[in-house]
């Protein structure tokens, strides 16, 4: 059994199911985010497990202990929030220091832990300022300290990062996946936003409407989605249409231009409508460029995106978008240009519904 | 034109408002023929009655405001927090001793706890002082009710408590340690109203037959000229005395320093 195990886990509110049959095991010390929508289920998820809602089915294991019977208070659990949650009434230390003294941790043990909280923070010349004297990535990060000083089993972080601006986002999400290793503690992540999922976790969950679409690791999620939704949901992805030739030979039409795909396709005849996915990135226009496969088609439109040009291609009724990287030296398409785009055959994903 | 018009409806109302509060202090430092003395303070404050009266209303105003926030806070947060669905109705029930006078209250008291009722809380002055305490209680619900509620609604209840829940903490820990030195500056503004409405309160006390300070201020009233003025300017002060302090404690709590 997996160190944190989700068994056949459902909610629903009312004759809402908002999670089907949730089943996950995540091993000590990994880092799994739970990437989706809002209202995809993702954050009851985490609050199942950290037992502020109860599962209509299904049983939560941490350890090889069932969490069924225990309430809130009495799981090992560390939480932090996307509003800080710091107490208004107590300054930083007391804040660290609140679980442990709720635990009956002797003064001087307090004191020794918080301090090392506050080192693992960067934030011990703050320990006498009131929440409402931080700023908002201060805040999140004493929140951090604070979820952590009570040693828990698993830390819960419900979409940390979401209310603080760019910049310390990128830093902290960072720091958080720096302090998350040092102490090897198993960690739930729960964001919408693809990058924070992809830069951070050892493995990601895409949910979509309760259940889980895809669950592997950013590479696998990234670069194989499983599903039309997970393909559309990471990343720019093309989805195009095209029609089967030959499911044999793997051939196909884009726009009536013939594509050979790596393998046959399976399950469908000549003349039926196929969905594939290519990334943005997998494509260039550039003379000398590799690729088993290409497409022409007109330019439609070109963005500058600063490190990249975004071109956007008309082939058939499929428009498709490409990146290149931003060369001086490179001068981008102009609309209504013909172009022939030319990519690996085998970064065309055959997408499922 | 209008700027007239303003200013004198403003003046208009200062006259209204503080010419008989000056007209009452005139009369009160009036008791020696011919020149102002404070000798209708010093009776009221030397008359033993007055000392009795006044200690008793106050332990019965201290008595009334704890057990409000005992009742209220918890109410009003397990309402905010668990049963937001019913705060229209809670809110509406604290309401009602503005719209039911307090005669009713206390007949219905008298006719509920009498000495021959199940719980015959009239039967000793203990009993009595008890009644009196839920009675007055009752009477200053709707303002301590919304003072908790309004501070209530400044902190994110939820969060906060789910953030004290997954560090351990159990529900008395999380309202002693979370929520009410949250709401402090609220409790404290239900609290001096609560102490304005029992110092002054008459009807329940007087028909409970308990030594309090408004049952004095109407003897007094009754048998005396200049005395009763000089305790209504007293009972004045004690008013707007709460009032400041009010005002005091939420200024205090908004700049709450950090510790050295």
């Amino acid at each position: 059994m997996s160190f944190l195990s989700l068994t056949n886990i459902k909610k629903s509110f009312g004759p809402v199911q908002v999670v089907h049959d949730f089943n996950m095991g995540i091993e000590k010390g990994e880092f799994v985010s739970f990437l989706g929508p809002s209202g995809c289920g993702k954050t009851t998820i985490l609050r199942m497990i950290a037992g502020f809602e109860t599962p209509s089915g299904g049983s939560i294991f941490i350890d090889g202990k069932d969490q069924g019977a225990l309430k809130p208070n009495q799981r090992n659990i560390g939480m932090v929030f996307q509003a800080y949650a710091l107490f208004p009434n107590m300054n930083v230390h007391d804040n660290v220091a609140f679980g442990l003294k709720v635990a009956g941790t002797s003064k001087t043990d307090i004191d020794i832990r918080v301090k090392q909280m506050l080192g693992l923070i960067k934030l011990e010349h703050l320990a006498d300022r009131f929440p409402y004297q931080l700023s908002g990535g201060q805040q999140q990060r004493v929140a951090l300290a604070r979820a952590l000083a009570v040693k828990p089993q698993v830390l819960l972080l419900d979409e940390p990062l979401s209310a603080l601006d760019a910049k310390i986002r990128i830093s902290l999400r960072e720091e958080i996946r720096q302090i998350q290793q040092q102490l090897g503690i198993t960690t739930v992540f729960v964001t919408h936003d693809q990058e924070e999922a992809l830069s951070i976790s050892d493995r990601i969950v895409v949910m979509n409407a309760g259940r889980a679409d895809q669950i592997g690791t950013p590479f696998e999620i990234y670069n194989t989605p499983a599903t039309r939704f997970v393909a559309s949901f990471v990343g720019t992805l093309n989805i195009i249409e095209a029609k089967v030739a030959d499911p044999a030979a793997g051939s196909i039409t884009i726009g009536n231009q013939p594509v050979t795909l790596r393998e046959p396709i399976a399950g469908l005849n000549g003349g039926d409508t196929i969905s594939l996915a290519l990334r943005p990135e997998a494509g260039s226009i550039a003379e000398g460029a590799k690729g088993d496969a290409s497409i022409s088609g007109e330019v439609v439109s070109t963005s500058f995106l600063g490190s990249v040009i975004r071109t956007r291609l008309r082939v058939g009724s499929d428009i498709i978008s490409f990146d290149m990287f931003n060369n001086p030296g490179i001068i981008p398409p102009a609309s209504g240009e013909n172009v022939t785009l030319r990519f690996a055959a085998k970064d065309l994903l055959v997408i499922r519904e | 034109m209008k700027k007239i018009w303003a200013w004198g409806a403003l003046l208009f109302g200062i006259l209204y408002f503080t010419l008989p509060l000056v007209g009452m202090t005139n009369f009160s430092l009036k008791m020696r023929r011919g020149e102002y003395s404070f000798d209708a303070y010093a009776k009221v404050f030397g008359d033993p009655r007055f000392q009795e009266t006044f200690t008793y209303s106050v332990t019965q105003a201290l008595f009334t405001i704890v057990f409000g926030v005992l009742l209220v806070v918890p109410t009003a947060y397990w309402i905010r927090l668990k049963l937001p669905g019913l705060r229209p109705y809670v809110e509406f029930v604290t309401l009602l001793p503005l719209v039911i006078p307090a005669i009713v209250i206390v007949f219905g008291y008298i006719r509920l706890y009498n000495t021959s009722s199940w719980l015959p809380l009239t039967g000793s002055a203990f009993g009595t002082n008890i009644l009196l305490m839920f009675g007055y209680a009752t009477l200053a619900l709707p303002y301590m009710y919304r003072a908790v509620d309004t501070g209530l609604r400044t902190i994110d209840v939820a969060t906060l408590t789910e953030a004290a829940q997954s560090l351990g903490a159990g529900w008395a820990t999380i309202l002693a340690r979370i929520i009410l030195p949250n709401v402090l500056v609220a409790v404290l503004s239900g609290a001096f109203l609560t102490f304005a409405i029992v110092i002054g309160e008459f009807t329940m006390a007087a028909l409970l037959n308990r030594p309090a300070f408004g049952p004095y201020m109407q003897l007094l009233g009754a048998n005396r000229a200049y005395e009763p003025a000089a305790l209504a300017v007293i009972a004045f002060g004690i008013t707007w005395g709460c009032l400041g302090l009010i005002q005091l404690v939420s200024r205090f709590q908004k700049s709450a320093p950090p510790k050295a």
